[in-house]
């Protein structure tokens, strides 16, 4: 079972909220958020494996090539440019669709592969943890997610997905069995959990909120999510000692209140979604 | 010879625009026989590559000089491989635009401005 860990936004947790349940749940983490993924700092696992992930991009023939054009027109991400002399590839905005090598009938397009980021495994106490990485100045992380998430064992994993509502926390919902938001009570948490309640309801995810950071100042919040019939598994205390166990680069469960936090999150986790 | 000009509408009285990628209308004026055309922007439409596919309707027009307000690195160095002259222009019109490239008043772009997609 793939249980999504989602945020409205970047940082309201989501990560602290993810290591810290697949520990109690003794769950698989799996880092989706591969633009950003630290959760690997936190659960500190030795990577055992790492491979790499691989897109397609066309490569022509210059003698092949009469510079037609057809393939620049087909291109529906303007990956492919004629300058008049010759076919220039924009490699980081080809998306792979191999369109262009369907319409050129000189036989001018092969396609080539080229890295545009890897998976690592790694074991950290008993947990099996992965995680997608997306190299440095590649825009495409979609191909990363799939293949991470296309490889991800069996049992329960917890998905640390992208952030926000973008069509990469969208890739790794698919993969998802159900979900837990992640928020914080602040003005912009409040409208971008709104958001991200619309995206798992499209999907028809069974889910729960984590109240992140939390204080009674935030009792609009949660006014609105028991009108709304939206469970709440958990409120998550604002204090300093998790800001400093955070900042160490710590999980959070050696602190006794939180881990019963934790718990107590983890039991309605289980009990809600019937997961183990 | 043919110069492009980055507009925000279809006549030289119009205001110039300063984007490229993103630019409305390119205005297509013919040194000798005037202004020809305005032709729409394609990278208005684009989810991305939007500079890429402006640079392309530039060079399927045969054009020779492009006066715009900057340029991102991908359509800048798409233009230096086809041989299109770029100037940097702050006009407030496209006849003004126009005016100052003929009086030799506007400097050639040397180099891209910064990438809007984190794509370089
Ligand atoms: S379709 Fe083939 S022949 Fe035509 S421009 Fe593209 S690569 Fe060249
Ligand atoms: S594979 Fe698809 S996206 Fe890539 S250059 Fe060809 S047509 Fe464009």
């Amino acid at each position: 079972m793939n249980i999504a860990i989602l945020s409205g936004k970047g940082g309201t947790g989501k990560t602290t909220v993810a290591v810290n349940l697949a520990q109690i749940l003794q769950a698989n983490y799996i880092d989706c958020d591969v633009e950003e993924p630290n959760g690997f700092i936190f659960l500190k696992p030795t990577v055992q494996k790492s491979e790499q992930v691989k897109v397609k991009y066309p490569v022509i023939d210059k003698d092949r090539c009469n510079l037609c054009g057809k393939c620049v027109q087909v291109c529906q991400f303007n990956a492919l440019f004629n300058s008049g002399k010759g076919i220039l590839t924009l490699e980081k905005l080809c998306h792979s669709c191999e369109a262009c090598g369907i319409v050129c009938k000189e036989e001018a397009i092969q396609f080539a592969d080229r890295e545009i980021g890897s998976i690592e495994e790694g074991q950290s106490a008993n947990l099996k943890c992965f995680r997608g990485i997306l190299n440095v100045g590649e825009p495409m992380a979609v191909p990363v997610i799939k293949q991470l998430l296309a490889a991800a064992p069996a049992g329960l994993n917890l998905l640390d997905c992208p952030p926000g509502t973008s069509c990469n926390a969208v890739s790794a919902l698919q993969y998802a069995d159900a979900a837990v938001l992640v928020t914080e009570p602040s003005v912009f948490g409040f409208h971008d959990l709104k958001m991200a309640i619309k995206l798992v309801q499209g999907f028809n995810l069974p889910f729960g909120i984590v109240l992140n950071k939390w204080s009674p100042e935030g009792s609009s919040y949660k006014e609105y999510l028991d009108k709304e019939n939206i469970k709440i598994l958990g409120f998550i205390p604002n204090t300093r000692e998790i800001a400093e166990e955070y900042s160490k680069g710590n999980t959070l469960n050696e602190i006794p209140e939180i881990n019963k936090v934790f718990s107590d999150i983890a039991r309605e986790i289980t009990e809600v979604f019937k997961c183990n | 010879m043919k110069i492009a000009i980055t507009s925000i509408g279809q006549q030289l009285s119009d205001r110039h625009d300063p984007r490229f990628g993103r630019c409305d209308y390119f205005l297509i004026y013919d040194s000798e026989k005037g202004l020809q055309k305005a032709i729409r922007n394609k990278g208005q439409d684009a989810s991305g590559g939007a500079g890429i596919a402006a640079a392309q309707q530039i060079v399927d027009e045969k054009v020779h000089v492009v006066l715009t307000g900057n340029m991102g690195p991908n359509a800048f160095n798409l233009m230096k491989e086809a041989g299109i002259k770029v100037y940097q222009c702050n006009a407030a019109s496209c006849a003004e635009a126009l005016e100052l490239y003929q009086n030799e008043k506007l400097t050639e772009l040397t180099q891209p401005g910064p990438s809007h997609h984190g794509m370089n």
